[in-house]
């Protein structure tokens, strides 16, 4: 901590979404611990993290919502998309049939979530191709493996149609890193100032007025004794 | 996607109301393998919170050919609840929510008032329930020396343990009614009212004159203070964007602990080995083919409306869920309030509730409030009549949205036998109490052991976290 006045920090909350194994949540773990693990195991408990992106002006803290599993049979709720204020939806760039789903999903987005929600549409296993820049994060590693280029979708069909539906745009590689950053960075940039409240508890009432002040934290201490104390 | 589908499951769940929501998650984050299923495509069962389409479509109270839901703003603005209920904030579902952190994927907002009714037609005067000793002293409900008495018995109950006779006031707590607990304190028929239908929520008068069952009362009491004394204005919370945001969550826990979830599912029959249920036969509709498997656990819960068989009814909830444009009156101009119109100030058995809530809580578009008017049936014909003085307080009402008596079941057996355990229907109570009660009573069953909340995600590995 600094004596200066800090910069205004704001919560956003973020959804991924995506086929089974596209490596949703190794593209996060690569963002927030800047960990890999090789053959993950399908999600179960990434439950809800988070990860600060430093902006000159301000920093955005990103809470980061998994869909647990309950995308597998379209038995998402819609309290997964709500106040959701960005999306990474991602498709692996080695297997077509992922942005498919990926395009399945952004059509569900535009349908469910808040109007302003920004997208971004993304290309992971860069890796996997013969790409110089997905190897280049760690050269030695990915070019023993790499031996040819696994690429099934080019880069012009998946970015002409991020283009056409307004998505940003990446191709990265959760396990070397490259394009990681990029992508949220990329994103907390493109949030509108006005739809940024301010952080949970940090400042909050200034926003909504007397709305904001009935919310109640649960979580807050109870009052002292309250069980041996009665109001009474 | 039926590979998808394992072989077996610990638990199949059926129905995604929140009883079976919370059991779900609880049984999930002890390790169980969970397949959770509903027949309708979206969560939350009979207690879902739904939009203005949905509602005039379910009560059909519209001309074909016509869309009056078109005139309320945007659809996607309201979460209509089905089922009306509050929080208690010092409750059991607080602790359940906490525990488990489901917190985190809701945001509650507190009910600004709870009022009370005293006396009926136009002599009728609506204030606000006392809920500390000063409150008592200000109360409109009382002459000046009723007051001092519901003061002192207030005190009383604040410093009241059931284990320390010396608390007791001389009264034998094992066999004490508490009408003599009243009739101690030498508090009114009026007073008595508005203590035991509004503050300990007891719907009828039958607690009243239950041997030994003071203590439970001045509990009820007690947890009503403690609900008011966390956050001040009421002893009520209610989450942003409905009460349909509860099972939601709950699922979402289930989830992340992997559990299986399918919407859009109807259970064709239960197949049994014996005595015993082992497994199910679905299908999952709304993809293309329709997806039929079979699949078996050690045991199946799920709500009555998957039981036909096995339920029966034991009562009748009547209930009028109405749009306005204006807050209630005497109301302080609340964004949300609970009024209870007890029972013997309107001549009937059972209370009147109304609950109130509106575009503070993000459950429809601003300008709006809605309320919901439900009793239990006292009669077998001519419903309207007996939620009339409830309706009554409403003032202009733009839609009024009023079905068939709806009932409540309660299963016949508790499970052990076929190892099918069966939830009860949300009842007319204003609080989810005794839906946990409901939830520690089949995790008992099907367990055979106290379910225990406090602490029950520490310690469990969950990846990533």
């Amino acid at each position: 901590m600094t004596d200066n006045a800090p910069k205004p920090s704001s919560s956003v909350k973020l959804v991924l979404l995506g086929e089974a194994a596209v490596g949703k949540s190794s593209l996060v773990l690569r963002f927030v611990n800047n960990d890999f693990q090789e053959n993950k195991e399908p999600t179960i408990g990434a439950a809800f993290l988070t990860q600060k992106c430093n902006l000159p002006t301000r920093t955005i803290k990103f809470e980061i919502w998994d869909t647990a599993g309950q995308e597998r049979f379209a038995s998402l709720a819609p309290m997964y998309y709500r106040n959701a204020q960005a999306a990474l939806v991602v498709y692996d760039l080695t297997k077509p049939t992922s942005l498919i789903k990926a395009k399945h999903w952004v059509a569900e987005l535009q349908r469910q979530a808040s109007p302003g929600i920004v997208i971004a549409l993304v290309g992971n296993k860069l890796d996997l191709t013969g790409d110089v820049a997905g190897s280049g994060g760690d050269p030695e590693d990915a070019g023993a493996e790499d031996s040819g280029d696994a690429r099934k979708i080019s880069t012009e069909e998946a970015k002409s149609y991020a283009e056409e539906e307004g998505l940003l745009f990446f191709e990265t590689s959760a396990k070397t890193g490259y394009n990681v950053t990029e992508v949220f960075t990329a994103i907390a940039n493109a949030i509108p100032e006005t739809s940024l409240k301010t952080a949970r508890g940090a400042g909050a009432a200034h926003a909504a007025g007397r709305t904001e002040e009935q919310r109640v934290n649960l979580n807050g201490p109870r009052d002292v004794n309250a069980k041996d104390s009665c109001a009474c | 996607m039926a590979d998808e589908i394992a072989p077996e499951y610990d638990v199949i769940v059926l129905g995604t109301g929140l009883t079976e929501c919370i059991l779900s998650g609880v049984l999930s984050v002890k390790g169980k393998k969970v397949l959770h299923i509903d027949r309708n495509d979206h969560y939350g069962g009979e207690a879902a919170s739904v939009n203005l389409e949905t509602l005039f479509k379910k009560y059909g109270n519209f001309a074909s050919g016509t869309e009056p839901w078109k005139q309320y703003g945007r659809l996607n603005d309201w979460n209509i609840d089905l089922v009306p209920k509050f929080l208690m904030s010092s409750g059991e579902l607080t602790n359940i929510l906490v525990s488990t952190d489901v917190t985190r994927y809701l945001e509650f907002k507190q009910v600004a008032g709870s009022y009370v009714q005293q006396g009926a037609g136009s002599k009728a005067t609506v204030a606000k329930v006392p809920s500390d000793a000063a409150e008592a002293l200000r109360s409109p409900l009382m002459g000046i020396f009723e007051k001092r008495r519901m003061k002192s018995f207030i005190e009383w109950v604040g410093q009241f343990d059931a284990k320390d006779p010396a608390t007791h006031k001389g009264l034998d707590m094992a066999t004490c009614t508490m009408q003599e607990v009243y009739d101690k304190f030498g508090l009114e028929p009026g007073t008595k009212d508005f203590a035991g239908h509004a503050m300990a929520l007891y719907q009828t008068d039958t607690y009243l004159a239950i041997k030994g069952g003071a203590p439970e009362a001045i509990e009820r009491l007690r947890l009503y203070g403690n609900s008011v004394a966390r956050y001040g204005k009421s002893p009520y919370i209610y989450p942003l964007y409905g009460l349909g945001e509860l099972p939601q969550g709950f699922a979402r826990l289930s989830a992340i602990y992997g559990g299986t979830y399918m919407l859009n599912t109807s259970v064709e029959e239960v197949v049994y080995g014996g005595d015993k249920a082992v497994g199910i036969k679905a299908t999952m509709r709304g993809i293309e083919p329709e997806m039929k498997f079979e699949t078996r656990a050690k045991l199946i819960l799920g709500d009555p409306s998957y039981f036909s068989s096995k339920v029966r009814i034991v009562g009748h909830v009547l209930r009028a869920i109405c749009i306005l444009k204006h807050p209630l009156a005497s109301t302080n101009d609340s964004d949300s309030c609970q009024i209870i119109i007890p029972q013997s100030q309107v001549g009937r058995k059972n209370d009147i509730y109304i609950a109130c809530v509106s575009s503070a809580h993000n459950v429809c578009p601003k300008g709006y409030w809605i309320a919901i008017v439900s009793t239990i049936a006292e009669t077998s014909a001519n419903h309207h009549l007996e939620l009339a003085p409830g309706i009554e307080r409403l003032g202009r009402i733009e839609e009024q949205f009023m079905g068939p008596p709806i009932p409540l079941y309660e299963p016949l057996e508790d499970g052990t036998k076929d190892q099918i355990f069966i939830s009860k229907s949300y009842d007319a109570t204003s609080h989810f109490e005794t839906t946990t009660d409901d939830v520690r009573d089949i995790y008992r069953r099907l367990a055979g052991e106290e379910l225990v909340v406090e602490g029950l995600r520490e310690g469990i590995q969950v990846a990533a976290e």
